[in-house]
């Protein structure tokens, strides 16, 4: 492994969110490093989107803690981070890529200006410069170059998806946070994302913790998996070893649940 | 020659309480340039967007040796402009004037005078949505979060997509500003020619915001600068030819049409720069054909 690759990009402690009585995730802990894909799955109700929540500290822990190790080398915990300083982490080394894209796209503004957004939030005011970025990252995520003044709305689901991708993509972060990326779209649209996650994520050196409750997901895009179950983790190991030999009889269930077509 | 005053009215219609409070809104906003302070926006005898957050700023500032000018799309005579300088001399007792020059306080919508304003003046703007990321950012709670921690990437956005769809910056009017390096600023509807004018302007430049119950300023000599990008700088809307009356250049003209046979002529916007050079004998190329009240619009 190269320099760097053998100290963990994100640290989780002992993490924990509960909503009153109620529990979202409780004493979860993990290490995650650099170019390392995690998926986490459960069924609806298991926790997994409250932990992606708080992971990505848009909600405060009840306990625990998430420390992410930033391009200095420092390790830090984020929750101590000024909102400025979390804000800016968010949409320079970070990216989130939303289930439904309305939510992480601009709609009302052409794919051109969705792509360039956080190039512009970073200080870039050349204008032709930021285009032709936006068109690279298009042509990446295989959208054609014409519709780079076209608006989402005009976009299928597929599309919009993609572009979410190069949204969050093109400040080169070095986590994303993925919820159900594939969630409702059709079949083969979804074949496609896979095949495209997995080539940008290979490329690119990403740490992806992706959020699925689709195992065959989970199979084709991440190295390692951890199962959720009523807000705990029951289950995490390599994903080829975890989905073939299921230890716990829960992800035993759920492996067996799959259609085998 | 002050107007005398209506009685049953406080000086300038709002109560001495209600002064104090827009008037600690002001010394606020007058400390932190371009900072939108809330301020509590009294129900005003007017509908809103006819001006009720400049008349209550107006009506907070203004003494009883001021001289009120008041302007509406650079014009003193039009219903807007007519009805609030009527209000102050009625509920105020207060000199009025359409001259630039003479006038101490000057409340507009949407035009700066074309005549440079000095130290001695004030000028109030009436301003209809003060949030210059409104369009882009409809949830006040993050607006004012990407304030305060000048996260201004998404005005950006907007003047990207002008130039996508149109080839070039295509925002004319409400053209945003980044005031004393800090504060992103809706200009209010002014043109975007007017925009050089606020840079370091000698006068004190209110903004009040009635129904969005805001209030901001530009000290006098604030740094106004244009938001633009590198390959596509701010520039001001350019006219082929000079002031149909007064033969100005360089100046706002309103488009008149003077028939439906497509004769249309362009003249100043602002009414009391062109009277005044007509009086000094600049003669436009369609002043003869004119009435000789000047009464071209």
């Amino acid at each position: 492994m190269s320099a760097g690759h053998d100290r963990p990009l994100l640290q989780v402690e002992g993490l924990g969110k509960s909503y009153g009585a109620r529990v979202g995730c409780v004493d979860v802990s993990f290490d995650l490093y650099p170019g390392e894909v995690l998926a986490v799955v459960g069924e609806s109700g298991s926790g997994k989107s409250t932990l992606l929540s708080v992971l990505s500290t848009q909600l405060a822990p009840s306990a625990g803690a998430v420390r992410y190790r930033m391009r200095d080398g420092v390790l830090r915990d984020m929750f101590a981070l000024a909102e400025a300083e979390r804000r800016f982490l968010m949409r320079t080394d970070w990216g989130f890529v939303h289930q439904d894209p309305r939510q992480g796209l601009r709609m009302g503004v052409s794919a051109g200006a969705n792509v360039g957004e956080r190039l512009m939030a970073v200080g870039e005011r050349h204008y032709g410069r930021i285009r032709d970025t936006a068109a690279d990252w298009l042509g990446r995520v295989e959208i054609d170059a014409d519709r780079i003044d076209d608006q989402p709305r005009a976009f299928s689901g597929g599309m919009r998806q993609r572009l979410q991708i190069a949204r969050n993509l093109v400040t080169h972060p070095r986590l994303v946070f993925m919820d159900e990326p594939t969630g409702g779209l059709d079949v083969s649209v979804q074949a496609r994302l896979l095949d495209l996650l997995r080539g940008l994520v290979a490329d690119l050196g990403l740490a992806v913790i992706i959020v699925t409750h689709d195992l065959a997901v989970a199979r084709l895009l991440s190295h390692r998996i951890m199962v959720m179950r009523q807000g705990r983790v029951i289950e995490t190991g390599l994903t080829d070893q975890v989905l073939d030999d299921p230890r716990e009889p829960y992800t035993q269930l759920l492996v067996s649940s799959v259609l085998q077509v | 020659m002050n107007a005398p005053m209506t009685a049953g009215y406080n000086f300038a219609y709002l109560d001495e309480q209600t002064k104090r409070m827009i008037r600690r809104a002001i010394l606020k906003a007058i400390a932190i340039p371009g900072y939108q302070v809330p301020f509590a926006s009294r129900e005003m005898p007017m509908p809103y967007g006819w001006g009720t957050g400049g008349v209550q700023v107006t009506a907070a500032v203004i003494g009883e040796h001021d001289v009120l000018k008041v302007i509406d799309q650079g014009s003193d005579d039009t219903t807007n402009a007519v009805s609030i300088r009527k209000f102050f001399a009625r509920t105020a007792g207060v000199a009025t004037t359409t001259s630039t020059a003479d006038a101490t306080v000057i409340q507009t919508r949407h035009r700066i005078p074309e005549a440079p304003l000095t130290e001695d003046q004030i000028l109030v703007y009436q301003v209809p949505i003060p949030e210059p990321l409104r369009f882009l950012e409809p949830r006040e709670t993050e607006t004012r979060t990407m304030h305060a921690l000048e996260e201004y990437g998404l005005m950006h956005v907007k003047l990207y997509e002008d130039i996508a769809r149109h080839g070039h910056i295509a925002t004319t009017y409400a053209y945003p500003v980044k005031v004393n390096g800090r504060y992103l600023m809706d200009a209010s509807p002014t043109p975007k020619f007017d925009n050089p004018k606020m840079h370091l302007s000698p006068a004190l430049q209110l903004f009040g915001a009635g129904r969005e119950k805001r209030i901001y300023a530009l000290p006098p000599y604030t740094q106004v600068v244009s938001l633009d990008f590198e390959d596509h700088p701010f520039e001001v809307n350019r006219f082929d030819k000079p002031c149909a009356l007064c033969a100005a250049h360089g100046v706002y003209l309103d488009e008149v049409v003077l028939d439906d046979r497509g004769g249309r002529m362009f003249v100043c916007s602002d009414t009391d720069f062109c009277e005044t050079r007509r009086a000094e004998g600049h003669r436009g190329e369609m002043l003869a054909d004119t009435p000789a009240d000047g009464g071209a619009a």
